[in-house]
């Protein structure tokens, strides 16, 4: 998490969502006239005492009355200003902040993170809604509360002033020593409620490796070590909020002595000044009443400080991720389309290196032909997937360039790249939702009898009428009322729907049940047929049905041909994998 | 909600509430003592305001007499009660906070305590996401009104002691009380009703978005290799206007309640001003008392909320209570026995008749008999779903069978203790779990008599020292949370060292080398046999399987076969048909 302050991170967020600022004037000015109400009541009582209760001929209810009546109609209308107010704010702050969920969500996928590292999806996730939520909390709250106490503060100082500057100067000395206390404990909660988050993060940390390694725990029979850790993160939580709250009602309780000091301070210069200082009984009671309503701004403000905190982090997490300039751009308008017909594939003296570490692939220079089938072999690590990776363009080379059909990838509109490269990733994920719309995610406008005839080109038509409900059957969340090999099945079908002209396959590695191991497999030689291939070998059998095999070592194409020929090779790495394939398999 | 249903979760909240006061009483009464007197310090502040002004200022100003005294003692009796304010402030929030605190780690540390005893079979049956919010989200909604709660009690003293001031002022100025209290009770009471529907409304558009990411983040890849990122957007974009309709629905209602709450004190300091008139004119109360009663409605809005606070909160502490408690009372505990497993070198294992079902669901597996001899090693063959995972944890006892016996050496599982059963066998699961933490850490999980000796040769005999001697800080360089930083093939090696280094007596592999290379599997498990110890693997590959002095062929759930590979080759065609699937397919 980068360490920008509180105001730059507040100044950034708010240039990002400029939605939050339309009719600011107005919900401002509404804040007013809310308060403005609020602050009537001191003045009526003080026209009320002055000039009612202790008018010149006794206490003469027809002047209070007055008073009161047309006090009454400033608050039916500052009261209805303050629902129009909180109205606008709520429109305004949560038009806004979906602007800003959906611009994040967009901004997450345009990264490559997802798909490199998958135990960040989680954290992904929070950024779209708790982050959010924690802003908007603030913003309805907090940010109300802190609003009206601005108002409040501007209006009370404003009559305090009309009534006498010397109270008013009384009050506001009165309050110095507090905000000075206030702004320096400021610094300590942040520090105090920043320790609390973390080790909220840590306790939650230690309670999911609990849950999630719960069998390893039980096997090793060490559920006390784990109960230890558990013990020291949720203790450890709690002595930082403990320390927090200390922290929070020293700096709240400033703001309570200060109303005191100020009390006491008016009476004491009010009956001093006197009448010759142009004092009245009514005007010195309102001033009394003015110092309550300017006290409870500032309790508030402090309230709310650490509800500002939690906010700000989680603005400032949104805006660590926007900052992230996605690393594969599309050219879009700027962008060529690919040319027509089968692709050839030209990798130029590509290399790759994830930003300071080791070599992935080092220098690969090679040529691929159009609807041609390659197997890309080598052992886990040897750089096999970053090839295909490269070659969809999911990631861009360190140093050279990757051109399809003498098109270089990086001048390719993704409308064009991604309606004519698919790739189906080794997991066949499928969102949870109907057979049907899983395979119409690759082209919506297929009719249910297209997707039929799909199955049935693809010899899978008694497996998709054996589902309970045929195409309408739902797949659960990520597939997984399918196994793994159906699941792998679905996905193929939607590539196959695809129709591109270049399909990059990262082979399965789990094992899969023979039927469905044997349909796939037919399956597959259809997909393939006619478009230029690239697959991702795991099992050597697809090596062997390939026009030709790339085998990956230490980053480099050490070796290629076709099956046949390398295999005779004697000593050589393909060699030797498949020595040890069939020595796995016979 | 009805109203039948809106009063019971009333109820059961106070309930809930009852209980955490009766767990921590000293801390609560400390609170609610310090808020109860926060609550009569507002009464008589505003009486000594009003003392001030008709006894001090009004003197000073009509018949220009100024005491020294008298001011003297206002400034010393508004401090004092500033003082006092200031410590019934740190009495209330201060054992509010630490009682909502400790409530929270007691609940958390007895959540996670019954995680650690409850079977695997409970956790199987139970969401990741879920437990996961049992213990933190969960058990904070449930004690969320504790930090309200001592201020709302204080409010009701504070309106106790307002309502006898006012009655013993004057009865007129009373009934203003009277008629206000109930109305900012009621419009409390109206708003909670209206807003709850509301509020579940947005909770559950929240839980939907977050939902629609989880699953696009997911899908990440497939998103980005279709080109769809513009469509999921688009889809997702859906749900965040349904949520913001929902957030701005609840800012409506907010926007009527929050200035009436407001306004209403304020209605009623201006009828004592007018019905005071009319009452000094009668002669039935003095300035003072007037100012008083005036000062008094204009500073107890605010704390009336606090009870509007706790009883909103109710609901979500009802639901979370009731979450928390469904992990505290849930059944299905494995006990340990107390016995030992006598003598040393490997074990025997024998399923004896066994039979295993899931919950209510069909049988998994069905009179099961077989033996690994000491030190042999048995492979368990069969197609996905026959049984043999289930085998594997029936092994190590982390599920007892339905019917039939599981027993090591002759003695049933269930009657070893835990310590006992732990250092006789070890699991190697199918997906490999790594704790955030070293790899020695990892490997010896503080398991007496495993120093680094022991790591090391455990580290060694699962073909493993190349990438560990690599790591730059070899055995103690963290793993990270998951281990995350490790490939699944050297995560499936930590994995196999650490049960190596316990040296179990009975050693179970469930399909625990899949993402290493095959050639290095088959030094694992050449080294394994060698070891002496009885191995139990689950396996895949025909190498790894014709190593076996005997494999165990399932199918459904039953003992089909038991043979040696190549009888088994010869005599049953669907194990034929299983082994070498794989080069059916290639040809």
């Amino acid at each position: 998490m980068s360490d920008a302050g509180t105001m730059a991170t507040l100044k950034r967020g708010l240039s990002l969502s400029p939605e939050l600022r339309t009719g600011l004037t107005g919900t401002l000015g509404l804040a007013i006239l809310q308060m403005a109400g609020r602050v009537s009541v001191p003045v009526a009582v003080q026209q009320g005492i002055d000039h009612g209760i202790n008018g010149p001929g006794g206490p003469n209810p027809r002047i209070v009355l007055g008073v009161v009546a047309l006090t009454l109609l400033g608050l039916v209308i500052s009261t209805f200003c303050g629902y129009l107010m909180t109205r606008r704010l709520f429109t305004v702050s949560e038009n806004a902040l979906s602007g800003l969920r959906s611009r994040t969500f967009r901004h997450i996928h345009d990264l490559s993170m997802l798909h490199q590292q998958s135990e960040r999806r989680g954290s992904m996730v929070s950024r779209v809604t708790g982050d959010v939520d924690q802003i908007s909390q603030f913003l309805q709250t907090g940010g109300v509360q802190l609003l009206l106490s601005l108002g409040q503060l501007i209006v009370s100082l404003a009559v305090m002033s009309v009534y006498s500057w010397q109270l008013t100067l009384v009050v506001l000395l009165a309050f110095a020593p507090a905000i000075a206390v206030i702004r320096l404990f400021q610094k300590r909660l942040a520090v105090v409620y920043r320790t609390v988050r973390e080790r909220s993060g840590l306790m939650l940390g230690a309670i999911a490796e609990s849950v999630v390694g719960a069998t390893v725990i039980r096997a090793y029979g060490v559920s006390d070590r784990t109960g230890r850790r558990l013990d020291t993160a949720v203790e450890d939580l709690r002595t930082a909020q403990q320390r927090a709250i200390r922290a929070s009602v020293t700096s709240f309780s400033s703001g309570e002595i200060a109303a005191g000091l100020a009390l006491s301070g008016v009476v004491v210069v009010g009956v001093l000044l006197g009448v010759d200082g142009g004092m009245t009984v009514g005007r010195l009671t309102a001033f009394l009443f003015l110092v309550t309503l300017f006290i409870q701004p500032v309790q508030i403000a402090t309230e709310q400080l650490n509800e500002a905190q939690n906010a700000v982090a989680g603005w400032r997490r949104i805006l660590d991720v926007l900052d992230v300039e996605p690393d594969v751009a599309d050219p879009d308008d700027r962008g060529a389309e690919l040319p027509a017909g089968p692709l050839s594939v030209r990798f130029d003296h590509v290399s790759f290196r994830y930003p300071g570490g080791p070599i992935v692939l080092d220098d690969v220079d090679l040529t691929l032909d159009a609807t041609r089938k390659y197997a890309v072999v080598g052992e886990t690590g040897s750089g096999k997937t970053t090839f295909a990776k490269l070659l969809t363009r999911l990631m861009d080379p360190a140093e050279g360039r990757v051109l399809l059909s003498g098109t270089p990838l990086t001048d390719v509109r993704f409308s064009s790249l991604r309606s004519r490269v698919v790739m189906v990733p080794q997991d066949g994920f499928l969102f949870d939702a109907t057979v049907a719309e899983n395979i119409r995610f690759a082209e919506p406008s297929l009719t249910d009898d297209q997707l039929r005839d799909a199955f049935t080109e693809l010899g899978l038509k008694d497996w998709l009428d054996g589902l309970p409900a045929g195409l309408e059957t739902a797949v659960g969340e990520r597939g997984e009322a399918l196994s793994v090999g159906e699941r792998q099945l679905v996905a193929l079908v939607r590539a196959y729907v695809a129709d591109p002209d270049l399909l990059v396959l990262d082979e399965a590695t789990s094992a899969v049940d023979p039927a469905t191991e044997v349909r796939l497999q037919y399956a597959l030689d259809l997909v393939t047929r006619g478009r230029t291939t690239v697959a991702i070998a795991h099992r050597l059998s697809t090596a062997e049905a390939a026009d030709e095999v790339l085998v990956v070592e230490a980053g480099r194409v050490v070796q290629r041909g076709p099956h046949a020929l390398l295999v005779a090779e004697e000593g050589s790495i393909y060699h030797k994998l498949y020595a040890s394939w069939l020595e796995q398999t016979r | 909600m009805s109203s039948s249903t809106g009063n019971e979760v009333l109820g059961r909240g106070l309930r809930v509430l009852g209980h955490a006061i009766r767990t921590e009483p000293r801390l609560f009464t400390i609170s609610a003592l310090g808020s109860s007197l926060f609550g009569l310090l507002i009464v008589a502040n505003s009486y000594v305001v009003g003392a001030v002004i008709g006894r001090v200022v009004v003197p000073a100003f009509t018949e220009d007499r100024v005491s020294t005294a008298g001011l003297a003692l206002v400034v010393a009796v508004l401090l004092g009660i500033s003082g006092l304010r200031v410590a019934s402030i740190f009495a209330r929030r201060l054992a509010a906070g630490y009682m909502q605190f400790r409530m929270q780690a007691r609940y958390r540390r007895a959540v996670t305590r019954r995680y650690l005893s409850l079977p695997p079979e409970w956790h199987q049956r139970n969401a990741t996401g879920e437990l996961l919010s049992n213990a933190s989200s969960d058990v904070e909604a449930a004690w969320a009104p504790i930090a309200p709660l001592p201020f709302a009690v204080g409010t009701i003293v504070m309106i106790i002691g307002a309502l006898g001031s006012l009655f013993a002022v004057d009865w007129v100025l009373a009934l203003v009380g009277v008629a206000l209290f109930p109305a900012l009770f009621a419009l409390n009471y109206f708003y909670s009703r209206r807003m709850s529907p509301r509020q579940i409304h947005a909770q559950k558009m929240r839980a939907k978005v977050a939902a629609v990411a989880h699953e696009s983040f997911d899908g990440a890849l497939v998103v980005k290799t279709m080109g769809r990122e513009a469509d999921e957007s688009r889809r997702f974009g859906v749900y965040v206007a349904d949520l913001r309709d929902a957030l701005v629905a609840v800012g409506r209602l907010r926007g009527v309640f929050d200035p009436l709450m407001e306004s209403l004190p304020s209605v009623g300091t201006l009828a004592v001003l007018l019905l005071g008139t009319w009452r000094l004119q009668t002669g039935a109360v003095t300035v003072t008392e007037v100012v008083s009663v005036a000062f008094l409605f204009t500073v107890l809005a605010f704390p009336v909320r606090a009870i509007g606070w706790v009883i909103g909160e109710l609901p979500r502490s009802v639901a979370g209570w009731d979450r928390v408690q469904a992990v505290l009372t849930a059944e299905g505990d494995l006990a340990y026995g107390a016995g030992d497993l006598p003598g040393d070198g490997p074990a025997e294992l024998r399923f004896d008749r066994v039979g295993y079902r899931y919950g209510d669901g069909p049988p998994v597996l069905t009179d099961v008999s077989f033996t690994v001899p000491a030190g042999r090693t048995v492979a368990l063959v069969g197609a996905t779903g026959s049984g043999k995972s289930t085998i594997a944890a029936l092994a190590v006892r982390l599920v007892d069978p339905d019917t039939g016996t599981v027993s090591a050496d002759g003695v049933k599982l269930p009657d070893l203790s835990g310590s006992a059963l732990a250092a006789a066998t070890a699991l190697v699961p199918q997906v490999p779990f790594v704790f955030d933490d070293t790899v020695r850490g990892n490997i010896a999980l503080d398991r007496p008599g495993i120093d680094d000796a022991r790591v090391w040769s455990a580290i060694e005999l699962a073909q493993a020292t190349k990438f560990v001697t690599g790591l730059p800080g070899t055995i103690d360089t963290p793993v990270g949370e998951r281990g995350t930083s490790l490939s699944g093939g050297q995560r499936q090696r930590l994995t196999l060292a650490r049960a190596l280094a316990g040296t179990p007596r009975l050693l179970v592999l469930d399909d625990a080398t899949s993402a290493v290379d095959p050639r290095v599997e088959a030094a694992i498990l050449g080294a394994l046999r060698e070891s002496g110890t009885s191995l139990l693997v689950v396996a895949y590959r025909r190498a790894s399987i014709a190593l076996a002095d005997e494999v165990v062929y399932l199918h459904r759930g039953r003992v089909v076969a038991t043979g040696t590979h190549t009888e088994l080759m010869a005599t049953q065609p669907g194990y034929l048909d299983l082994v070498t699937a794989y080069e059916k397919e290639g040809k």
